[in-house]
C-alpha cells in the first residue's frame, strides 16, 4: 500500500534508504531544512544546501519513482545568532517559487531562548507575507512542552491559519492541546526520543485520526527512515482498519500538503 | 477510540519486551551504584520520580511522567548556551 512520508531528511540518508523505502510503499516524501549536525559558517553554506533540497534531492528521489518536496528555513539551532540567521532569511524567497518548495520550515524553538523567539517570529512573518504553509519543529525532551507552548502563542500573534500550520514532534502531553488549538499535529517515529510506532499507535487510539499524521524523521542521527510502514503494521497488528491507517499515513498528509497547490504523489 | 485488543492480547503481545525494558532500568541503577562515585544527579532524582509514578493506578502515567521531566517554566531563557537537552529538566 501506497504511504507518504512528510518528514524525513534525506540528505543525510542512502540512496538504499530511498531504494528500501520505494519497495515498502513510498510515493512522496517532504524534507523540511534542517540542522546539519554542525553550524554552517556562512550564508552561502545554507544557499548551497537550499540548491541541494531543491535541484539535487528531487532528482535523486525521481530515480526510485519518488516524489520529493521540501520546506526551506534557518533552523531554531542555528538561529541564536540573529544577524546570522537574517542573512539566511534574506536567501530563502528566490527559491520559494521552486516547483518543489511547499513552504516554511522547520522552524521553531530549540532551547526556548529570546534569539529563537525572533527568528521565529521572523519566519512566520515571511510565511505570512508569502502565503506559504508552515512545518514546525518542537523542542527535544525537557524542553518540549514549554517550546511548544511558546510556539503556539507566536502563531495566534500572527494572521496565520492555524488549518496551514503543522506542529511537529507532539507526544503525550503536548498532542491535546495542538489539536485543540486547531493544528495539524505531527507524531515522529524514533527508536529513543519523541514517539515510538506502538506510542504513536496508542496517541491515535486516544485521539482519533483528525488532523493527525506520521513521519519518520530520518536523518543523520538514530532513526529509520522505514518507521511510517513500520507504524502501519503496528496498526494492523492491533485489528485497525486499512481506511484509518491509510488516513494516518497518507490521506491526511496527502490533504494537508495539497494545500501549497505544489504536492504531488504522481 | 477504545483498544482493539483484549487486555489478554495486549498483556501477551507486549509483556515480554516491557519485561526486558524494566530490567534494563534495573541493570542500569545497578550499574550507576558499582561506580566508584556517589554524586547526586539531577536526571537519576526524574528518573526515581518517575517510577514512582509508574504505580499510579490511573490511565495518563505516559503524559504525567513527559510532564515530570519537562521544563514547567514559562519564559524564554535569555540565551541558548548549548544545543542539547538532557531529558530531565533541573527541577523536576
Amino acid at each position: 500500500m501506497a504511504y507518504i512520508d512528510p518528514h524525513i531528511h534525506m540528505v543525510s540518508r542512502t540512496t538504499d534508504d530511498y531504494q528500501r523505502m520505494a519497495q515498502a510503499g513510498c510515493v512522496a516524501i517532504t524534507e523540511p531544512a534542517f540542522w546539519a549536525g554542525f553550524d554552517r559558517s556562512s550564508a552561502q553554506g545554507f544557499f548551497d544546501y537550499f540548491r541541494q533540497l531543491t535541484d539535487t534531492e528531487p532528482k535523486r528521489a525521481a530515480t526510485y519513482g519518488i516524489n520529493h518536496h521540501c520546506w526551506l528555513c534557518i533552523n531554531p539551532k542555528e538561529a541564536e545568532d540573529v544577524g546570522f540567521a537574517r542573512e539566511v532569511i534574506s536567501i530563502i524567497p528566490e527559491f520559494l517559487e521552486n516547483e518543489n518548495v511547499l513552504g516554511i520550515g522547520e522552524i521553531g524553538l530549540n532551547k526556548n531562548s529570546k534569539n529563537e523567539l525572533i527568528i521565529l517570529e521572523e519566519q512566520l512573518a515571511l510565511a505570512e507575507r508569502t502565503n506559504q504553509l508552515v512545518l514546525v519543529h518542537t523542542p527535544h525532551l525537557e524542553d518540549k512542552l514549554k517550546g511548544t507552548n511558546l510556539i503556539m502563542d507566536a502563531i495566534d500573534n500572527t494572521s496565520l491559519d492555524t488549518n496551514r500550520v503543522l506542529i511537529d514532534h507532539v507526544e503525550e502531553h503536548t498532542v491535546r492541546a495542538v489539536l485543540d488549538r486547531g493544528f495539524w499535529a505531527g507524531m515522529t517515529l524514533y527508536p529513543d526520543s519523541k514517539c515510538t510506532p506502538q506510542r504513536a499507535a496508542d496517541i491515535i487510539e486516544m485521539h482519533g485520526t483528525e488532523r493527525l499524521w506520521i513521519n519518520s524523521a530520518g536523518d543523520w542521527g538514530p532513526s529509520d527512515p522505514l518507521a511510517v510502514p513500520k507504524c502501519r503494521i503496528e496498526l494492523a497488528s492491533r485489528g485497525h482498519t486499512e481506511k484509518l491507517i491509510n488516513t494516518i499515513s497518507y490521506d491526511n498528509p496527502h490533504s494537508f500538503l495539497s494545500q501549497s497547490g505544489k504536492f504531488s504523489v504522481e | 477510540m477504545a483498544s482493539k485488543m483484549t487486555q489478554k492480547e495486549i498483556i501477551d503481545r507486549y509483556f515480554l519486551e516491557h519485561r526486558a525494558k524494566v530490567l534494563d532500568v534495573a541493570a542500569f541503577l545497578d550499574r550507576i551504584d558499582r561506580s566508584p562515585e556517589d554524586n547526586p544527579d539531577f536526571r537519576i532524582e526524574a528518573l526515581m520520580k518517575c517510577i514512582e509514578e509508574l504505580q499510579s493506578n490511573a490511565e495518563g502515567r505516559t503524559q504525567r511522567i513527559l510532564d515530570l521531566l519537562s521544563d514547567q517554566t514559562l519564559e524564554p531563557i535569555e540565551s541558548a548556551g548549548t544545543k542539547g537537552a538532557s531529558g530531565a529538566a533541573p527541577q523536576s
